[in-house]
Formats: structure tokens, sequence, C-alpha cells
């Protein structure tokens, strides 16, 4: 029996405006992005 | 707190236990106990994930962290974006294929059984030794400053969150951590608010601001590569995400909360939740602290935030240092605050030598301000070797006691013994089924087919951690540096726990054998490495991950290749 495949798109995530889990992780990713400049721009502000 | 915060108390909490409790008192199918309801959807998931990392000391130590040090401590959490990416992508979908209640039942299968009670001793031996700080760290706070017996702290906490844990399995844990999650945010949102409404009138959340972020309190990210430096977005980025991985990815009480509910997708939704969610959500936390932070530059502040046990030594026959100290205190206070609104006024003026003269007079007071609480803890220290020093963990509740309305304050005090409860029922309900499943039904082959038998042996292993942590609580005697120990025990296994896993998804050539001894050895290697070095200890969960993965290729090429069709 082989590992199963983690890469295989099971399902659909069924959340509106992505079609695909990658799309879902790249939001996340550049949320996190996001997150990370508005808090160096925030730093810098009130420096 | 009056009859009104107790009412609060009292009805917040027991009531969401025993809603916890009486919901779900029909749970006898093993699944569902284990695993939680199949119902479940992504925001019980999201929620219950939050619940189980965030403890009370969370929300007593955080808000102090950035009134003592400001909020750069938010870089610790950089990598668990990250961490939960490949969770989402690698991890749960094979867990939840394979049908597994463990993370550790899955190293059986693509391993064989040696590995997997690797895996589940480590585990236990690392989150058993934590379960009694769980219950105990906010109960040594909470009865400081309430003047609560600790032990009946302990004993009321620690029975209460027994209750439902073992009535309802995972899904009252979850169903209990919903509503726990729901009190917290709003507790939380409440003292934010009427902390800004404290404020000098006319400063504002903006004003407040610019004094905290000129006293260096907001300083959020440090792209400094200085290896000296405890918080960077270097070390949070690969530091965080190694802790992230390890956490989210193999420790069965965060693994338990998600590989339940309707579906993968309600999984990955809840780990992409928290995801997006919790680096906005500890920035939240830490800004009350520096918040704090400049409300107590316009209120008298204490020399010492522990002020129960200042008073202690204040009031002994050698209290006149103290006292003396606490004047100091005082008198420099009152300058500091001139410096402040002098600052301030240049600034409304737009004067920028003016203003910057301002600061650099501002700085200096609060640099002879932090001299004078340098000298507290050193009296503190001098009076008695085992004085607690740390300070910081009493700052918010102090500001809680003081500052808020009752009511609000039973509130908040629910909030921290909800935050208390929440992870504790994680930690039980991981602690409960892993002696269950992996060890449990490993002696006892013949009785896995028994679902009642399986359901009641579970009950009665998650009692049996209960009452290890309230026992280990009561009598272990912590102190600070013990409560520190605890967390540098879960690094010395963290490690060689995640490499085990790392080796089981992308090492696919490597069979059980190979990495069981490859684990044995990296983690007597861990040991050797931390009675020798003098490194940071978070390094042994890399030094450990590596070592098992790099001896697990060693060991390996010196076998007989592994046919992959045997075992998963």
């Amino acid at each position: 029996m082989k590992l199963p495949d983690s890469k295989n798109p099971d399902e659909s995530p069924d959340v509106p405006g992505f079609r695909t889990w990658r799309g879902i992780y790249l939001f996340v990713f550049a949320g996190f992005v996001v997150v990370v400049v508005l808090l160096t721009v925030f730093s810098h502000y009130y420096a | 707190m009056n009859t009104l915060d107790w009412i609060v108390l009292l009805v917040t909490m027991v009531g969401i236990a025993a809603y916890g409790a009486w919901h779900t008192r029909h749970n006898d199918h093993l699944e569902t106990y284990l695993k939680g309801s199949k119902t479940t959807r992504w925001g019980t998931i999201g929620v219950s994930v939050m619940a189980t990392q965030a403890s009370a000391i969370t929300f007593l130590s955080i808000p102090g962290q950035g009134f003592e040090s400001g909020i750069g401590f938010v870089q610790n959490y950089f990598g668990l974006p990250l961490a939960l990416i490949i969770v989402c992508a690698v991890f749960l979908p094979i867990y939840r294929k394979l049908g597994v209640y463990t993370a550790y039942e899955f190293l059986g299968q693509r391993f064989d059984a040696k590995t997997r009670l690797l895996g589940a001793g480590l585990f236990l031996l690392q989150r058993g030794l934590a379960a009694g700080v769980t219950i105990y760290a906010p109960a040594i706070i909470l009865s400081t400053v309430l003047g609560w017996r600790l032990d009946l702290t302990i004993l009321g906490t620690g029975f209460l969150v027994i209750i439902y844990t073992v009535t309802g399995g995972s899904e009252a844990v979850s169903l209990t951590q919903k509503w726990q999650m729901g009190i917290i945010f709003g507790g939380m949102i409440t003292a934010f608010a009427i902390l800004l409404a404290r404020l000098p009138e006319g400063l504002g959340f903006s004003g407040a601001a610019h004094i905290a972020g000129a006293m260096g309190k907001l300083e959020a990210v440090d792209f400094s590569l200085n290896p000296d430096k405890r918080y960077t977005l270097w070390t949070g980025l690969f530091g965080g995400l190694f802790l992230s991985l390890s956490y989210f990815g193999t420790d069965q009480s965060q693994v338990q909360r998600y590989i339940g509910g309707a579906a993968l997708r309600e999984g990955r939704l809840g780990l992409m939740f928290n995801a997006l969610l919790k680096i906005p959500m500890q920035f939240s936390i830490l800004l009350l602290g520096a918040m704090l932070f400049v409300f107590y530059q316009f209120q008298p502040a204490p020399v010492f935030y522990n002020r129960v046990e200042w008073q202690h030594y204040a009031d002994s026959p050698n209290g006149a240092v103290f006292r003396s100290l606490a004047e100091t205190n005082a008198a420099i206070q009152v300058v500091k605050r001139e410096k402040i609104q002098s600052w301030l006024d240049a600034r409304a003026q737009g004067n920028a030598a003016a203003e910057a003269a301002a600061r650099a007079a501002m700085l200096e007071a609060q640099a002879k301000a932090e001299a004078v609480r340098t000298e507290a803890r050193a009296a503190l220290t001098s009076a008695d070797p085992l004085a607690k020093t740390k300070d910081s963990d009493y700052v918010f509740i102090g500001f809680i006691l003081d500052q808020l309305p009752h009511g609000v304050i039973g509130l908040l005090i629910a909030v921290m013994i909800a935050a208390a409860l929440g992870s504790k029922a994680g930690e039980l309900n991981a602690l409960g089924t892993t002696t269950t499943i992996d060890l449990w039904r490993h002696f006892r082959p013949l009785a896995a087919h028994d679902e009642g038998r399986n359901v009641r042996a579970a009950k009665r292993f998650t009692a049996l951690w209960g009452v290890v942590a309230i026992a280990f609580a009561l009598f272990a005697g912590f102190s600070e540096n013990l409560i520190e120990a605890i967390n540098i025990i879960g690094s010395i296994f963290y490690g060689v726990v995640l490499g085990i896993f790392l080796v089981a998804f992308f090492l696919k050539r490597v069979g059980g054998t190979a990495v069981f001894w490859a684990a044995v050895s990296a983690q007597v290697l861990v040991f050797v490495l931390f009675f020798s070095l003098k490194i940071s200890y978070l390094w042994y969960n890399l030094i450990g991950c590596a070592a098992c993965m790099g001896l697990s290729l060693v060991i390996q090429a010196f076998m007989p290749a592994r046919n992959p069709t045997q075992k998963i």
C-alpha cells in the first residue's frame, strides 16, 4: 500500500472565489505578507 | 470581587461546563467520543484549535510582555501561517485518509509498532509533565491577587474540566471551547475599550500609540540579523515555522481538534482560519499591553506590579528599603509625567528641535524609572533569594481589579479561567485518547472491537490524567524557573518527534527500524548536548529534528532496501 497522495485535489474547497486549495493557500500566504507589511508600516509610523 | 462579579464568573464558567457535559452526555460511540461530532463545521474546528493553543497565561502574560518589552514578541508567530499551510496540504489529508484517531497511529501504519509507541511515549511524557503547569500557572496568579486559596483554585478548575471532558470527550471539548472563546473575545474587547476610555482626555488611541512608539514599545518587526536579539523577523520565520509545524502537525492535543469534522474541507478551513487570525489576535493582546504602559504613565504606577508580594516585604521588619524605593518611584513618575506632557506639547506645536529635546528628556526619565524597578527586584532577591521577581504577569490583572467596574471584573476573571479550562480540556482529551489508542489497545488487541469498552477506557484514562495533573499542580512545588523548565523539556522532545513525522511524510525509502534507532540516537544526542552546551533551548527543536532525519538516512543505507508495498 502506498502513502496516500496528499497532492490529490480530493475535494473542491467550496469557498466563493476559489477553485482550488492552492488558491486558498496563496491567499493565506498573501494575507500573511500583507500583515507583516502593515506591522512594519505601523512600527515606522509610531516610532 | 463583589457578588455581581461572582455571579458573572460562576454562571459563565459552570454554565458552559454544564452545557457541554449535558449536551454530550450520551456520547458512547468511539468515533464521536475521540474525534468529535461528524457534523462539526470549520468555524468550530478553527475556534477549538485557537482555544487549545491559547492558555490562561496567554491572556495574563502576553499583555505583560507588551507592557514590559513592547510588541516585538508578535514575530514569534510569523512561522505559524506557513506551518499551517504545510499541515493542511500534507499532514491533514493523510491523517483523514487513513482514518486514524491519533497522529501516532499513523506512525504505526507508516512504520511499525515500536515507532508508534516511541512517538506516543514521547508525547505522553512531555505533555504529561506540562499538564500540571497548565492548571498551576494561572491558579498561582489568580490566587495571589484575589486572595483565593491556591489548593481550592487548582481543585475547582481541575475537577470542572475533568467532568465535562470525561463526559463528552472531544465533542464536549470543541463545544465548550466555542463558548469559552466567545467569553474571551468579549472580555478582551471590553477591557481594551475601557482602557482607551480611561486614557487622559484628548489623548486618544493615536496619541497613546505615539507615546508608546516613542518609548520603544511598538517595534513590531525587526529585520536585524544580530543573533543576540531574541525576537526578529528571521527567528520568528524559521524558529516559529519549526515550532508551529511540530505543535500543530504532531502534537495530539492539536491533531485531535482538526482530524474530525464533517469533511477534510472543514479541518482545512479551520486551520486556515487560524493562519489568518492568529497574528492579528496576538498583536491585539500585545498592543493592549503597550496601551497599559501608556495608561500607567498618567496614573500612579507601583514600583512592582505583584503588589501582594511587594506589600509582604514592605511590611516586614526590613521594610524601610522597600518603602524608600516606592517613594523614589513615585517621585520619578511625577517627573516623567511632566516630561511626557512637554513632549506632547512640543509635538503639537510642530517644533522639531523642541520635540527632539523633550523626547530625550522623556527617555531619560523612563530609564530612571526602569533603574528603580531593577533596584526593586534586586531588593526582593536580597530579602529572599526565592522571591518571585517577574511582575509583568500581574500588570493586566492589576488593571482589571483596580480600574474595571464590577461585573466586568467577573467577566475578565472568567476570561482567564475559560482560557485555562479550554486549553486544559484539549490536553486531557489528547492524553486520554493517546493512552487508550496507542498504549491500552496495543497491549489488549482483542479489546479493539468492543466499542463500549474502548469508550469506558478512554473516559478512565482522561480522568486519570486529570487527577495526575491536579496532584502535580498541588504537590510539585513549582517555582518560576520550574515553569520555564517544563518549556525546556518540551523543546527537548519536540524536535525528535517532528523528525519522525517528517521522515514518515518525505523520506519514503526509510523504514521503521531505521527511524526508530535514529530517533532514539537523536534523543540521546539532544540530551548530551543539553547538558554540555549553553545555547538557547529553542535550538534543540532544530537539532533533534535534523539529527533524526539525517541518522534515519544513514541507518537505512546500511539496511536492506525497504519494500514500499509492505507498509503504507
